[in-house]
C-alpha cells in the first residue's frame, strides 16, 4: 500500500491523517508547505527525485483544499526533465493545478511539441494527455497539425493513436478552424475503417464534434457509422475484453448512435434498412434483468436507440412502438429508467406529433411531480409544461399551483414561471389568467418576479372587459389577514385604476378601498410605498363629488411623505400634492393608463432565452430549430398585417365588434401621438423595459394616448412637456415608406453593439441579423446571424461586405435562400491593418412574396474594438507622457457641443469603449486619464493615453489631450473620441480656436496633477 | 462531454479531482463543495442524476466514496453512471480489492489510471485489460 520510493509523501499522508482536528491539520500542512517553499527557493540544491516528492506533496495539499499559491513554475519546469519519472509528474501535476487560461502553460508550449513530434512513445503520449486535457486556443494553433499526423501515422500504437484522437478533439473545440475540413473528412472517414476499438471509441467522439457542426463534410462517414454499429449490435468480432456484462461496447454503441443523430436523413434505402433492422433489434430486444450493470448498460444502448428513431421520424410503426415503450418506462418503480422516460418524453414532444398518445398519460406523469426525488419531480414538470395546450392548460395549471403550496423552495420559482407561462399562453377566458396569477401571487408570493405580475397588469389595461373582475378579485385579496407584498403592490395598482368601476358594491367605496389599501402601508418596503401613493392620488380623483375627510386623510398622507429620504416618494407626494389641488385639471392629468403597446412576454423570452452549455449543440436542438426558432430570433412577434400570431395570447383580446380594426386604430393613434410628442427617432426603441413604465412617473405625466382607443384626449398645453420615455412607448416604429420596415432603430443597434461585442443588428418583420463578434489584437471573427422568422423561405439572399480600405474582410458563403424558421450562420473574418474610423458596410437584400428589401448596414468593427484597456501607474504614465511631447504624436483639442454627462458617466463610456480610466493620476476630480492598447497590422500593439478635462460650470465644453506614438493613430483616436462625446456623431464643425484651459492648474508643482499640468 | 470528475467521501474530503473544463481556484472549491452537499442525503433510492446549475450530476456511491462526472444535460445519463461503474472495475482489479486507503496513499496512480481511461472528457479506452496492460507497462519505467 505505501508508495513505492517516496517514503516522505507517504509520511506526509499518514501525519495528516493523524490530525485530530482541522486546526491540527492546518498547522501540518503550512509547515509543509513552509518546508517546501524553503526548498524551492534554493534550487540549486535539489535532485530531481526531491523536486517530484515535493511537487506531489503540493498536489495533495491543494487536493485538501488549501491554496497553494507557489511552486506552480517548479511543477511546470518538470515537464521537460529528461527522465520518464520526473516528467511524468511535471505533467500530471500541471494538468491538475493550471488551466487552459495559465500564463505558464505557454512557457511550455515548446517542449510539449518536441515530445509529441519526438520518437518517444511514452513522451508523446504524455504530452497527448495534457494537451488533451488542458490545451487551450494556442495549443490549438500550435500543435493541431502534429496531432492529426500521430493520429493518423500507420507507425503509432493504437495506445497513441486514441489519445491523438481526443487531443485533437481538445483542441477543435478550442479552435474548430484547426481542423480543415476539406483535407479531413476523407481522413475521418477512414479512421472509422479502425479495427481497434480503443481508437475507435475515440474517434467517434471526435466524428461526434465534427459533425454536430458541419455534417455537409462528413456525409461519407453515415454508411460507415452504421457498419460499425451492425457490427456491435450482432456482436460481431468483438474481442472479449470490449463486452462489458455480456453487452458490446455499450458505449461505443451509444456514440456511433449518437453521431447519427446529427446527419438530417439517410437517403441510401440500403443503409436506411440496415439501420432499422439494428434498431428494431434494440427496441426489442433489450429486457429487464436482475444485474443492475447489466441492465444499465442495455438500458443506455436502448435510450439512445429511441432518440434516434426519433430523430429519423421512422415510420409510424417504430414511433408508436417507443411512446409504448416510454409509457412503461414512466410507470415502473426503478426511479433510474422512470426519470430517462419522462426525460425521453419531453425529448420527443419536441421531435413528433404524438401529443395525444402522450396526453393518456398525464395522470402518471403527475404522480411523478410528487415523488421524493427532486430528480424525477424536475422531469416530471418539464413535461408538464411541454405536453400543456389549450385542452389540457386548466388541468395542468391548477395541478401545478395546488402542488406550490408542498413544492421545495428549490423549485418554487421555476414552478411559478412555468405556471405563468402556461397560464399566459393557453388561457381559454382572460379572467382565468388573473384568477391564476392571483394565486401564484398568493400562495408563492416570493417567488414570483416582477416579470409576473407586470404581465397581469399589461393584460387588465389592455382589455376593458377584464378590468371590473380584476379590480374586485384585488379587494378579496385586501381581505385576507396577512398579504405578500407583490399582493400589496398588484392590489393596490388595479384598484388605484380601476375600483371606481366597482363603486357600488359593498366595501368598495373610495373610503373604503382607501381604508383596506392604506392598512398595508406600515408594512411595506420603499419600493412599495410610490405605488401606493399613487393609487391613493388616483382614488382622490375619482371620488365624484369630493369628499373633504378622504381628501384632508390623503393630503395629510402626501405632506408626511413631503420630506421622505427616498427621493422617489418624495417626489410623488409632493407631486400629487401639488397636483390634488388643481381641481378639474385633476382629471385629465390623473387619467386612466393608456393601453400598453404590444410586446413580447417577457416571461416568454425569459423561456426561451434559457440557454443549456453543451459540448456539441444538441442534436435535438438542431432539429427544432427547423419548427421553433433560436434565441436570438423573435418568434411570437406581431406580422405586419396585424392579424395577432396564432397560437399566443394576444395582449389585447379585442372585446366588442365595434373595434375590430382595432390594430389599424392602435397604429394610427400611434403615429399621431408619435408626431405630437416629437419623439427623437435616435431614442431607444418601443421595447423600453416594463419597469420603466410601471413604476416610472407615468401616471402624472399626462398620458399622449387615449384611455379608450377610440376617443382621444389632447394634451393639456400646461402640463405638455411628457417624458420622453413615456411619450416613446407609443412612439411610432418607423417613418419609412417601404412595404417592409425595420423594426427598432437602425443607428440606434448600431450604436449598442460597438459598445457590446454581440446583440440584434437588424430586424423586420421578416428577417433578424444578429452579430457576434469575437476580438483579439488586430484580428476579429464575427458571426452573423441570420434568422428567418417567417413560416416560408426567404429567397435571392445576398451579403455583401464593403469594407473600408483598412479592413480586410472576408465573409464566408451566404446560403441563397433561407428555410422557414431557421437561422443561418456566416463567419465574417478582419483584420485591422491600420488606424482609421471608417465604417464597413454590410449590404444585404432578400426576396420574401414580391417585395424585396434592400439594406445598407453599417458593422460594428469599429477602431474600438481593436483597443485593448491597460491600467498604467504614475511610474509608466508620466514618462510616457512626457516623450510624446507635441503634435503630429500628441494632439489637442477643444471639443464643444459636447453631450452634458456626468465625470462619472464619462468614465462608464471611456470604459466601455474600452477605454480603460486610470483614476487617481490626474488629482483634479474634474479630469480623466485613460489608457488603452491599440491593435493593427502597422501599428502593432501600441500604448495610447488620453486626458480629458472637463469645466464643471459647463459640461458642453471640455479639453481632450490624445497622444500614441503614431501620428495618424493619435489623430484618428482623437476624432474617434470626439464623436462619441458630441451628441450629433456626423456633423462636421470647423476646428475650434484653442482657447485656455477651462480648469484651474493644480498649484503645486510637486503633486502629479501638477506636472501633467505643465506638461500639457 | 465530461466538464468534471470528483471522488470525495462522505464527509466531503476530496480524494480526485479531474477538470475538463477550465475553473478559476475559488470556483473549484465551490463546486466541490456544493456537488457534495447534492449527492450526499440523497436517498439511495433516488434517480443516479441530479441537475446542477447548468448541467447534470451522474453519481455513484460505493461504501464511503462518492464518484461524480458532470456532464452534459444532452448526455447519455446510463452511458456515464456505467463509466463509473467501469472505473470503480479498473481500479479495484489494479488495488486487488480497493479502499479508500489505497486512493489516499497511492492519490498519483489513480491520476494516471484515469489519464488512460478518459481524456480530454471523453471515454478513451472501455477495454479493463488494456489499461490494467498499460499500467503494468508504465510501472516498469518508474
Amino acid at each position: 500500500m505505501a508508495l513505492s520510493g517516496m517514503r516522505g509523501l507517504s509520511v506526509f499522508i499518514s501525519d495528516i491523517r493523524n490530525c485530530q482536528n482541522k486546526e491540527q491539520e492546518r498547522l501540518r500542512v503550512d509547515k509543509e508547505l513552509g518546508n517546501v517553499r524553503t526548498r524551492f527557493k534554493n534550487e540549486k540544491g535539489l535532485t530531481p527525485y526531491e523536486k517530484k516528492k515535493y511537487v506531489w506533496k503540493m498536489l495533495y495539499i491543494y487536493m485538501l483544499g488549501y491554496d497553494v499559491d507557489f511552486g506552480h513554475m517548479e511543477a511546470v519546469s518538470l515537464i521537460s526533465a529528461p527522465k520518464y519519472p520526473e516528467k511524468q509528474v511535471g505533467y500530471i501535476v500541471t494538468s491538475c493545478l493550471l488551466n487552459e487560461n495559465h500564463d505558464f502553460l505557454r512557457l511550455a508550449i515548446n517542449t510539449v511539441r518536441n515530445d509529441i513530434i519526438g520518437r518517444n512513445e511514452t513522451f508523446q503520449c504524455l504530452a497527448l494527455t495534457m494537451v488533451g486535457n488542458i490545451g487551450g486556443r494556442e495549443f490549438a494553433e500550435s500543435l493541431a497539425p502534429d496531432v492529426q499526423k500521430l493520429l493518423i501515422s500507420s507507425s503509432c500504437r493504437p495506445l497513441v493513436r486514441k489519445k491523438a484522437a481526443l487531443c485533437l478533439l481538445r483542441l477543435y473545440r478550442k479552435n474548430p478552424d484547426v481542423v480543415n475540413v476539406d483535407g479531413w473528412s476523407d481522413r475521418m472517414a477512414q479512421l472509422l475503417d479502425e479495427r481497434d476499438l480503443g481508437v475507435l471509441t475515440s474517434s467517434m467522439s471526435l466524428l461526434v464534434a465534427l459533425v454536430s457542426n458541419n455534417h455537409d463534410a462528413y456525409w461519407s462517414c453515415l454508411p460507415k457509422c452504421v457498419k460499425i454499429l451492425e457490427r456491435l449490435a450482432r456482436n460481431q468480432d468483438v474481442p472479449q475484453e470490449y463486452t462489458y456484462y455480456g453487452i458490446p461496447t455499450p458505449w461505443l454503441q451509444v456514440k456511433t448512435m449518437r453521431a447519427l443523430q446529427y446527419f438530417p436523413t439517410i437517403e441510401d434505402p440500403n443503409t436506411r434498412r440496415s439501420l432499422f433492422e439494428v434498431l428494431q433489434r434494440i427496441l426489442m430486444g433489450t429486457d429487464v434483468v436482475k444485474n443492475v450493470n447489466k441492465n444499465n448498460a442495455s438500458h443506455a444502448v436502448l435510450f439512445e436507440a429511441l432518440a434516434l428513431v426519433m430523430h429519423l421520424d421512422a415510420e409510424k410503426e417504430m414511433m408508436s412502438q417507443c411512446v409504448a415503450l416510454l409509457g412503461k418506462f414512466i410507470a415502473v418503480r426503478e426511479p433510474n429508467i422512470r426519470y430517462l422516460g419522462l426525460e425521453n418524453m419531453t425529448r420527443m414532444l419536441m421531435v413528433s406529433d404524438v401529443q395525444d398518445i402522450i396526453k393518456r398519460h398525464q395522470a402518471q406523469i403527475i404522480t411523478s411531480l410528487k415523488d421524493p426525488d427532486i430528480s424525477i419531480r424536475r422531469r416530471a414538470l418539464d413535461l408538464l409544461y411541454g405536453m400543456c395546450d389549450v385542452s389540457n392548460a386548466k388541468d395542468i395549471v391548477e395541478e401545478l399551483l395546488q402542488y406550490l403550496s408542498s413544492a421545495d423552495f428549490a423549485m418554487r420559482e421555476e414552478l411559478s414561471l412555468k405556471a405563468a407561462i402556461l397560464a399566459e399562453k393557453f388561457a381559454p377566458d382572460l379572467s382565468w389568467y388573473v384568477d391564476v396569477i392571483l394565486q401564484l401571487i398568493d400562495k408563492a408570493g416570493d417567488f414570483v418576479s416582477d416579470d409576473i405580475w407586470f404581465r397581469v397588469v399589461q393584460f387588465v389595461t389592455n382589455n376593458e372587459d377584464l378590468q371590473p373582475y380584476a379590480a374586485a378579485k384585488a379587494r378579496e385579496y385586501l381581505d385576507k389577514p396577512a398579504i405578500h407584498e407583490t399582493m400589496v403592490k398588484v392590489s393596490a395598482y388595479l384598484l388605484g385604476e380601476y375600483s371606481h368601476l366597482l363603486a357600488r358594491r359593498p366595501g368598495c367605496s373610495p373610503k373604503e378601498i382607501f381604508g383596506i389599501i392604506h392598512e398595508k402601508l406600515p408594512t411595506v418596503s420603499t419600493s412599495t410605498v410610490p405605488i401606493l401613493l399613487s393609487t391613493y392620488a388616483k382614488i382622490l380623483m375619482h371620488t365624484q363629488p369630493s369628499d373633504p375627510e378622504l381628501q384632508n386623510q390623503i393630503w395629510a398622507i402626501f405632506s408626511k411623505y413631503e420630506s421622505c429620504i427616498d427621493v422617489e416618494i418624495q417626489q410623488r407626494a409632493v407631486e400629487y400634492f401639488a397636483l390634488s389641488r388643481k381641481g378639474a385639471a385633476l382629471m385629465d392629468i390623473l387619467a386612466e393608463m393608456p393601453k400598453f403597446p404590444e410586446r413580447q412576454s417577457s416571461l416568454l423570452k425569459k423561456a426561451e432565452d434559457a440557454e443549456v452549455d453543451t459540448a456539441e449543440q444538441s442534436a435535438i436542438k438542431l432539429r427544432a430549430q427547423q419548427q421553433t426558432s433560436n434565441a436570438l430570433v423573435v418568434t411570437d412577434q406581431r406580422p405586419a398585417n396585424g392579424t395577432p400570431h396564432v397560437g399566443q395570447l394576444g395582449l389585447v383580446m379585442v372585446p366588442s365588434s365595434a373595434n375590430a380594426d382595432h390594430n389599424l386604430e392602435d397604429q394610427g393613434l400611434a403615429q399621431e401621438n408619435g408626431t405630437l410628442s416629437k419623439v427623437d427617432p435616435q431614442s431607444p426603441s418601443p421595447s423600453a423595459d416594463l419597469l420603466g413604465d410601471l413604476l416610472g412617473p407615468l401616471a402624472i405625466e399626462g398620458p399622449p394616448g387615449a384611455a379608450a382607443p377610440t376617443e382621444q384626449h389632447a394634451i393639456p398645453a400646461s402640463e405638455g412637456d411628457p417624458n420622453p420615455a413615456d411619450a416613446l412607448a407609443l412612439a411610432p416604429v418607423d417613418e419609412q415608406t417601404n412595404s417592409v420596415q425595420p423594426i427598432g432603430n437602425i443607428a440606434e443597434r448600431f450604436n449598442a453593439l460597438c459598445l457590446k461585442d454581440s446583440g440584434v443588428l437588424y430586424e423586420d418583420p421578416n428577417i433578424q441579423i444578429g452579430i457576434k463578434a469575437e476580438w483579439r489584437a488586430h484580428h476579429g471573427r464575427l458571426v452573423l446571424f441570420l434568422g428567418n422568422k417567417n413560416t416560408s423561405s426567404l429567397a435571392s439572399v445576398q451579403a455583401l461586405i464593403l469594407p473600408p480600405s483598412h479592413l480586410k474582410m472576408e465573409l464566408s458563403l451566404v446560403p441563397e435562400t433561407i428555410p422557414p424558421r431557421a437561422q443561418v450562420q456566416c463567419p465574417l473574418e478582419v483584420m485591422n491593418l491600420r488606424p482609421s474610423r471608417d465604417v464597413a458596410v454590410l449590404d444585404f437584400s432578400y426576396k420574401f412574396g414580391t417585395s424585396s428589401v434592400n439594406v445598407k448596414l453599417r458593422l460594428p468593427a469599429v477602431l474600438n474594438k481593436f483597443l485593448h484597456p491597460i491600467a498604467v501607474t504614475a511610474e509608466e504614465f508620466f514618462p510616457q507622457w512626457r516623450s510624446l511631447s507635441g503634435p503630429p504624436l500628441k494632439l489637442q483639442e477643444v471639443v464643444r457641443g459636447v453631450r452634458p454627462m456626468l465625470l462619472l458617466e464619462m468614465a462608464n463610456l471611456f470604459n466601455s469603449l474600452r477605454l480603460m480610466v486610470c483614476p487617481g493620476l490626474d488629482p483634479n476630480a474634474n479630469n480623466l486619464v485613460a489608457s488603452t492598447t491599440f491593435y493593427s497590422e502597422s501599428t502593432r500593439a501600441m500604448l495610447c493615453l488620453v486626458r480629458i478635462e472637463t469645466d464643471p460650470a459647463d459640461r458642453t465644453q471640455l479639453r481632450m489631450t490624445v497622444s500614441s506614438g503614431d501620428p495618424t493613430l493619435t489623430f484618428e483616436l482623437k476624432e474617434f473620441i470626439k464623436e462619441q462625446l458630441v451628441s450629433i456623431p456626423t456633423a462636421t464643425r470647423p476646428p475650434a480656436p484653442q482657447v485656455a484651459q477651462p480648469t484651474s492648474a493644480a498649484t503645486s508643482l510637486t503633486d502629479p496633477g501638477a506636472m501633467l499640468a505643465g506638461l500639457l | 462531454m465530461i466538464r468534471f470528475i470528483l471522488l470525495q467521501n462522505r464527509q466531503g474530503k476530496t480524494r480526485l479531482a479531474k477538470y475538463y473544463v477550465p475553473f478559476e481556484e475559488s470556483e473549484k472549491h465551490k463546486v466541490e463543495y456544493e456537488v457534495h452537499r447534492l449527492v450526499v442525503n440523497r436517498d439511495p433510492k433516488h434517480t443516479n442524476f441530479v441537475e446542477f446549475r447548468t448541467h447534470k450530476v451522474i453519481y455513484r456511491r460505493y461504501a464511503g466514496l462518492f464518484f461524480s462526472l458532470c456532464v452534459d444535460i444532452t448526455d447519455n445519463e446510463l452511458a456515464y453512471l456505467e463509466c463509473i461503474h467501469l472505473f470503480v472495475e479498473i481500479l479495484d482489479h489494479f488495488f486487488s480489492n480497493v479502499c479508500e486507503l489505497d486512493l489516499v496513499f497511492n492519490f498519483h496512480k489513480v491520476y494516471l489510471i484515469l489519464d488512460e481511461f478518459i481524456l480530454a472528457g471523453e471515454l478513451q479506452e472501455t477495454s479493463k485489460k488494456a489499461i490494467i496492460e498499460r499500467m503494468g507497462e508504465l510501472e516498469k519505467q518508474e
